[in-house]
């Protein structure tokens, strides 16, 4: 059950147990987390559920992949750091893992 | 806030029902809200039935659009398998089936749409199910067994959905569409011939131009009779022909209807404190100066956000393009606009690749999109489709400029 530490736009966090498997995204969603919106529930099909990554977990998390990154590419306030919460899959080396999560969805 | 608390009553705990309820909340809406549902479960995303959850990817609970603890948290007061029964807009009461009775100060009307059926010989014989709910879906994923055969009628998103799941899964597929080509409702004929070519190479068997007479079987359905007598054999039969709005409730109260309960802008009825929302409102499309029923994701978020801000005197959050995804096999087709009326087709990029897009124009402007395996084009083309943009039809079918490019010169004043 790794932790994840969601940062919102004013710096406040929040740390909730993820479950590895589920998706970063919907470990948000199962607790409420404000700042995701995930309009499309989870199909990469909508870029409302964009995160900035920590950088100490960059690397851990991976690099998007090509649909992904095509999405990202579009989406406002992109940063080198940014990803689609619904495309990251939660495992066990990824406890502790931060991202903040940007002021609008849209 | 200057409203004193009142209470507002949702009809409908699907997507549209259930934003509404967040939204209010989130908007800080301090009366009492309760949010109906006729179906079992918590308010749930219907998008993944005919997709990943019929493929049995995911647990029932990974389709909650939030955890149950969400509702008493929130003070949202969840009645699920609970119906209404009838609506009195002088009294402002609800009537559910079983007798209590609900008063409100705003009333949303969230039904939604029901499966429409076909009036054929046999149609009510055990094994011809349709999708639109989790107990649906139970029921058609039980009979989806290798070598299984099913017969699908109707060749829209749900019924190629479905199809594309059940031939993985390794069920012999026969797809039955009355029109000349598949998709015809919601997409172009370029985007029909890849998807039929699409199923045809997976082994899914697709009729255009069926005219169905009639279902076979005793006690069980065994097949699909076609004009001229050829008999499709069928283990089971999923029916994918479109929905019919549930507005009898608001007919029934005296509220205009049309093709759905007839809304404005801010996704009220007739009745200055009663809303409709999601599949079942008849509703201004402000991109397209008429007005229609969209059945979609978007329309359902975007119904529930309007309503609840309309009620609280917000702000209402800008008219979004309508958009749509579908995931068959291994394609995500991500679709903005509406492509009705379009005297144009530009088509971007090789469909033999298997990432391609069709613009689709009317006097010039950008009206509709599909995209497939290409987020770019559907991206871009989303926003071309909001500002209705015009855009040189060179330009598009050329794919050495980029989207960016080509959004870049189209949007800029």
């Amino acid at each position: 059950m790794p932790k994840i530490t969601y940062i919102d736009a004013s710096g406040a966090e929040r740390t909730v147990e993820g479950k590895t498997g589920m998706t970063v995204m919907e470990t948000a969603i199962k607790h409420t987390i404000p700042g995701i919106d995930a309009d499309c529930g989870g199909a990469c099909a909508c870029a409302t559920c964009h995160v900035y990554v920590d950088a100490a977990f960059l690397d851990k998390v991976g690099k998007p992949s090509a649909m992904e990154q095509s999405m990202l590419d579009f989406a406002e306030n992109v940063k080198g750091n940014s990803r689609l919460s619904c495309q990251i899959k939660i495992r066990d080396d990824l406890e502790g893992l931060r991202v903040t999560t940007p002021e609008s969805q849209h | 806030m200057s409203q004193t608390p009142g209470r507002i009553v949702i009809i409908g705990a699907g997507q549209a029902g259930a934003q509404a309820a967040y939204s209010l909340r989130q908007g800080g809406y301090r009366g009492a809200v309760t949010l109906l549902g006729d179906e079992p479960q918590p308010p749930y995303q219907r998008p993944p039935l005919s997709k990943g959850y019929l493929k049995g990817e995911l647990e029932t609970e990974r389709l909650f659009l939030k955890p149950l603890s969400y509702y008493p948290e929130h003070e949202i007061e969840l009645l699920t398998g609970r119906a209404a029964a009838e609506i009195d807009p002088a009294a402002r009461t609800v009537s559910l089936q079983g007798g209590l009775r609900l008063a409100w100060d705003q009333l949303i009307i969230a039904t939604g749409a029901r499966p429409r059926r076909l009036a054929v010989p046999g149609a009510s014989l055990p094994g011809i199910l349709e999708l639109r709910t989790l107990a649906d879906v139970d029921r058609l994923r039980a009979s989806l067994f290798p070598g299984a055969r099913l017969v699908i009628v109707g060749a829209g998103y749900i019924g190629l959905e479905a199809a594309a799941v059940a031939s993985q899964l390794g069920v012999k597929v026969s797809v039955l569409e009355a029109m000349p080509q598949v998709l015809s409702r919601v997409a172009g004929p370029e985007i029909a011939a890849f998807y039929a070519d699409v199923h045809r190479a997976a082994g899914v068997e697709i009729h255009t131009g069926a005219r169905l007479e009639a279902f076979e079987g005793e006690g069980q359905v065994a097949g699909a009779r076609l004009e001229g007598g050829e008999v499709i054999p069928a283990d089971i039969v999923l029916l994918g022909v479109g929905v019919l709005p549930n507005m009898e409730l608001a007919e029934a109260a005296g509220l205009a209807c049309g093709n759905g309960v007839r809304v404005d802008s801010q996704m009220r009825t007739s009745h200055p404190d009663v809303y409709a929302i999601g599949d079942v409102a008849w509703r201004p499309l402000v991109h397209y100066g008429r007005e229609g029923r969209l059945e979609s994701v978007h329309n359902a978020i975007e119904g529930g956000k309007l309503a609840s801000a309309s009620i609280l005197g917000q702000t209402p959050p800008a008219p979004e393009a309508p958009w749509f995804w579908s995931d068959q096999f291994d394609l995500k087709l991500q679709t903005a606009g509406l492509w009705t009326g379009a005297d144009m087709r530009i088509v971007r990029g090789e469909p033999a690749t298997r990432r391609f897009s069709v613009f689709y124009l009317k006097d010039s402007k950008v009206i509709a999109v599909d995209a497939v395996n290409a987020p770019p084009d559907y991206l871009v083309g989303k926003k071309l489709v909001a500002a209705q943009a015009a855009v040189a039809p060179g330009d598009l079918a050329d794919t050495s400029l980029s989207m960016k490019d080509i959004g870049a010169r189209a949007l800029t004043p």
